[in-house]
This record gives C-alpha cells, structure tokens and sequence, in this order.
C-alpha cells in the first residue's frame, strides 16, 4: 500500500537523511557521530525510501545488492589496515594526510576505516530489514 | 619467504581475505570453490612456515598498529599457538574439501564459504592473542561464525540445535567478560604476560582465586567440560557433517587451548586449589561422556559424546601440571583433532552411501566398502589407543605423567574410560560395517567401492589424508613428541612469555 503522505515526505526527508549521514561519518574523528551511527541514518534514509516507493526503486536506485555494499565496507576497512602491512609498521598502523580542507575531516587510514564501517553498516541495516519488508507487502 | 614481524598476523588476515572475496563472489559457486581452497591452501603454507619460523627463535611477539605493550594489542605466537594454528589450518584445508561436495549449494549461496573462513580467523586470533580483551574478541568472532554455520540451511533441528548452543555461548561470554573486567580492576592490565607479572608479585590477593573461577566456567562451558557439556549433544549431531567435522576439530578445542593458556601463564598462584578443581572436572568430563555415548545408538550422537570424554583427557594433562602432562595434553588436542574430524567424515560417507548413520538402520558396509572400513578403523582404534596409533601414544604419555605424581584414581578413570571407547567403537563397527548389509532405501546408493571413489573422491580425499596424519603420528610419535614438549617447556616457564613480550 503506497501512502501519498509518506511519498512526498520521504522525497524531502530521504535525501536530508543521507546528507546529515555523512555529516555525522565526518564529524565522528573527535566528536560524537563516526561511521557506525551514519551508517544506521544512512541505512535508515534507505529503509524509508523503500517503505515510501517499493522495494524495486530501491534496488533501482541503489544499482548493487545490499550483500556486495557489505562485502564493499569489509574491503575499505580492511584496505586502511593493510597500508600500514605493506610498508611494515604493523596492521592498522594509523597514517594522516597533510591536506587540510576546511569541510573535510582529517584525511588518514583511520577515516578510510571509518568510512569502511559507514558503508557496511548501511548494508547490514538493509539486509537485515528488506526481507520483512517483502513479506508484509 | 623472508619473516618479518607482521607475518604474525597472516593467520588472521588470509582467512579474513578468503572470506571477503567468498563475499563478493556468493552467487558464483564454481569460483567460491576455487578461492575458498586456495585461501585454506595459503594459510597452510604460512602456518607452516610460521612453525618453522618459532622453532628457530622460540617466541614471535608483534604489537598490532605499533602501539607499546601492555598498552596496545599484542599479538603472540609461541610454541603452542604455532602447533595449534598449523593443525587447524590443516583441518580448515581437508574440511573445505568436503565441503565442496557435501554442502548444498542453497547453503552456498547463503555465504557458507564466507563463515567458513571467518571461523578459521577467529579460530587462530584466539590462538594468537596476547591479550585478554583480545581473547574473548576473538571468540566471539568465532562464536558468530558458528551460530551462522549451524543456523544455515534452517532445518527444524538444526535451530532447536542452534538456540540451545546460542543460549549456553552467550552466558558463557558473559562470565569471561565479567572476569576479565575483574582481572583489569585486580591488576590494571589487559596484556596476558602484564598481568602474569603482577600476579606473581602480588600471589596472596583472594581476589585472583575468584576471577580464576570466573575464566574457568566460560571455558568450561566452551570445551564442554563436566558439569557444563549439555548443549553439545545436543547441538552438534544437527548441521551438515562438514560442519560438525569442523565443530569437532576446533571449536572445542579453543576452549581447552584457552584453559591451556590461562592456568599456565596467569592462574599458577594457588596450583592445589584450581588444577585440583582441573583434575576432578576432567575425570567426571571422561567418564560421563563416554557413559553417554555407551547409551547412544546413532553414529552422530556417539561420536558427539565422544567428543565430551576426549576433552577430560586433554585437561587432565592440564590438572595434572608437569611438564610431561602438558606436553601430553598438546600431544593428544593434536591427536584428537585429526581422529575425531576423520571420525565425523567417515560418517558423512556414511550417509552417502546408506542413507542414514543411525545404527539401527545399517548394516554391512564392510562386504562393499573394504578400504572405507580400514579407513575407520584407523580412526576409530586410534580413538580407544589401540598401539601403535596416535591415541596410544597420547594416553600412554598422559597416564605416564600420572604415574609420576601418583594421582592413581584419574589413571584408573582414563584406562576405564580408554576401554569404554574402545566399546563404542566397536559397536559401531558391528553394527554398520558387519553383519547383513541393509540400509534405508531397498539397496546402497552407491552399489561399491570403485563407483564411490570416482563420484565422491571430494568425500573420500580428506578422509585418507586426515587417516594419513594419523597413521604418521601413530608410527613417527617423537616428530610430534618434540613439538609438544617444546610448547610444553614454554607453558611450563611463564618467564618466557613475559620476557619475549614486554622486555624484561
């Protein structure tokens, strides 16, 4: 059952949702936020979008399975690990850019893990929610 | 392959690799296979030439991100993590073989292969950790795993299974996790060998004797140890025989690694009192696993029993505590993971070939299948420690150790317990291997034994070499002997670990 309600809100809603999501992942360095919690809004923002459009637009809209964005978070995070491997200071040793742009966090191995983090947890949100969404419907 | 100190960590990062492109591959089965048996067959190698790497320097340490100990994370690998590591590698290898064949590809397609993996991480981070917080990390990584591997494929029994081993894990992590907030308020240390040197230096505290219990009962419950060991019947004989097989090798066996691990290194203030708990728990585990497998009548549940009463032997090594006990204790994990994995394979053949494994129901596999049964009988008398197999060796060392400081009533316990297998086994075999053959269906579904090799050589495969690794020790035991009592000798002079760890 589509309700016109939830349509025209989710239209406004879903994209600030995303937005304040990342918001929330750069901010997580040193403050509350990180990629844990903008990955729920952001799993969220898309949970919504599916209840106000249907699961296919989801999909549509998305272009990749739930199940790959999860395997794609596992692989940032791991990737931010195997940097500090390679050069031989130990797995997940902690490495900064030197760039400083005033809207991004500090860049580093630490962020790509966060952003890992971020885009699994989105995933997870979504896998674990989409399959009850089916069978009420 | 040159050693640096990060190679400590590819027990860790190749499964976790494997699983990952298993994951992105889920809906391709065919190149599933292809990495899962070549993640398992790189992690071998490594293992073994970690094993190599720790018998030339004794000890390898790593702090993970660079950070100090007792600070950071420390990672260890000593004598003993290095024996466990390259055995499970081993069972990880001849296990996925199996499960090429015996997994259904709806489980497949559910990520098997994925958890499979993230099982063998956990697995060796608990092998590997040098930390306590780290410790029950890293068996909760594999905690979850195994709830995924035993939930998979959502057969009526197998959730009935789940939920009770689910139910029992959970409490279990909740008491390591309260004991390991008490061993931090104690000492204000996480790191292993930190807190072994504050704890010689302050032996008198009663508090160390209460959060020694409180590291005993999670262990106990995860090795199913006596009074502790219900859910494993009970949960075990449910899954796919793969995973069971993979149960059997390592899970349980962590358990015994980390009681190993723990009453040696930190827990040595009051030996009388713990390993005296130790040693009454590990003779009642024997003997009432095997009563209830004496009971029992289908070959899942017998060997699940089984699995119950070998753990008695493995910590009776330890409650014994000298230098040769524990030396027999390692021996026998080593010893026990390859029968009781090739035990549960067979078994899965078994199936395959009558239909069921519940002794009632079969009958005569000897007459069709001649190799198959030699295969088990190797298994299943290195099982009871018929000489000259593995398990002979392996009990004779334990019961040796006893005889050495006269604790005659476990002895007598272990050799009753020794016969009582042997019983077991034996009705296994006369009941499906001798006699009338009969099965479930009107005839076999595979007629013989040439057709079984040719269409089921992924079954058959892991079966011969988990019975050659048996038969190599049985006949070669001072290869494996050596090994053992040089993690013996280790575990035995927790000085070592806290020099090599934190320089001093």
């Amino acid at each position: 059952m589509k309700s016109f309600i939830l349509i025209i809100s989710a239209r406004v809603i879903v994209p600030v949702m995303l937005i304040f999501s990342v918001f929330l992942l750069f901010r997580g360095h040193n403050l509350p936020g990180g990629g844990f919690i903008g990955g729920l809004t952001a799993g969220a923002a898309f949970v919504l979008h599916a209840f106000a459009f249907g699961m296919e637009s989801t999909f549509k809209a998305l272009r990749i399975r739930p199940v790959k964005i999860i395997a794609i978070g596992l692989l940032l995070s791991f990737l931010s690990g195997v940097i500090g491997l390679v050069t031989g200071e130990g797995l997940f040793k902690g490495y900064w850019l030197d760039w400083d742009v005033s809207f991004l966090p500090k860049l580093g191995s630490p962020f790509l893990f966060d952003v890992g983090v971020y885009v699994l947890v989105m995933g997870i949100v979504m896998v674990i929610i989409f399959p009850n969404i089916q069978e009420d419907s | 392959m040159e050693y640096s100190e990060s190679m400590i960590l590819f027990p860790l990062v190749l499964p976790f690799l494997t699983a990952l492109l298993c994951l992105f591959l889920v809906r391709r089965i065919f190149a599933q296979h292809f990495i899962s048996i070549l993640g398992s067959l790189a992690l071998m190698v490594c293992a073994i030439f970690l094993l190599i790497e720790v018998e030339e320097q004794g000890m390898l340490v790593t702090q993970v991100a660079g950070w100090e100990a007792p600070f950071g994370i420390t990672m260890v690998i000593d004598m003993f993590s290095a024996i466990m590591i390259a055995i499970s590698a081993f069972v990880g290898f001849v296990v996925n073989i199996y499960s090429l064949q015996d997994i259904r590809n709806k489980r497949k397609y559910f990520g098997y292969f994925t958890y499979f993996h993230f099982l063998i991480m956990g697995v060796n981070g608990a092998f590997i950790a040098g930390d306590i917080f780290n410790l029950y990390v890293w068996f909760e990584v594999m905690l979850i795993a195994s709830f995924v591997l035993l939930a998979i494929g959502n057969g009526k029994e197998q959730l009935i299974g789940t939920v009770k081993y689910t139910l029992l894990s959970f409490i279990a992590s909740a008491f390591l996790l309260i004991g390991v907030g008490m061993i931090y308020g104690i000492s204000g240390s996480l790191n292993m060998a930190d807190i072994a040197l504050y704890f010689q230096q302050n032996c008198n505290d009663p508090l160390i004797t209460v959060a020694a219990m409180l590291f005993l009962l999670p262990f106990a419950i995860k090795s199913a140890l006596f009074p502790v060991y219900f859910w494993l019947p009970a949960s075990y004989p449910a899954p796919p025989i793969a995973v069971t097989a993979l149960f059997s090798g390592l899970l349980t066996k962590v358990g015994v690694y980390a009681l190993l691990r723990c009453f040696t290194l930190l827990f040595i203030h009051d030996v009388e009192y713990t390993h005296t708990i130790l040693l009454v728990a590990a003779g009642l585990t024997m003997l009432s696993g095997v009563l209830g497998a004496a009971s029992k009548k289908g070959m899942r549940t017998i060997l699940s029993f089984h699995i119950i009463s070998q753990i008695g032997y493995m910590v009776l090594g330890l409650g014994l505590f000298t230098p040769l006990a524990i030396a027999g204790a390692v021996f026998y994990i080593i010893h026990n993971i390859l029968a009781k994995t090739n035990l549960f394979l067979i078994t899965g053949v078994v199936e395959k070939i009558k239909g069921s494994s519940r002794l009632e129901e079969i009958g005569g596999l000897y007459k069709n299948f001649p190799l198959l049964s030699l295969l088990f009988l190797i298994a299943a008398l290195s099982l009871a420690g018929i000489p000259p197999l593995s398990g002979f060796w392996a009990k004779f060392i334990l019961i040796k150790a006893g005889f050495e400081v006269e604790s005659y009533f476990v002895i007598v316990i272990a050799i009753i317990t020794g016969l009582l297998t042997l019983f077991s086994m034996t009705k296994i075999w006369i009941y499906a291997f001798w006699g009338e053959s009969k099965s479930v269906n009107k005839h076999d579904l595979i007629s013989n034994e040439s057709s079984l090799f040719r269409q089921q050589w992924r079954l058959v495969l892991p079966v011969l070499l988990m019975a050659t690794a048996t038969l190599f020790i049985g006949l070669y035991p001072t290869h494996l002997m050596k090994y053992a009592s040089l993690a013996a000798e280790q575990l035995m002079d927790p000085s070592i670990y806290i020099q090599k760890v934190l320089g001093k």
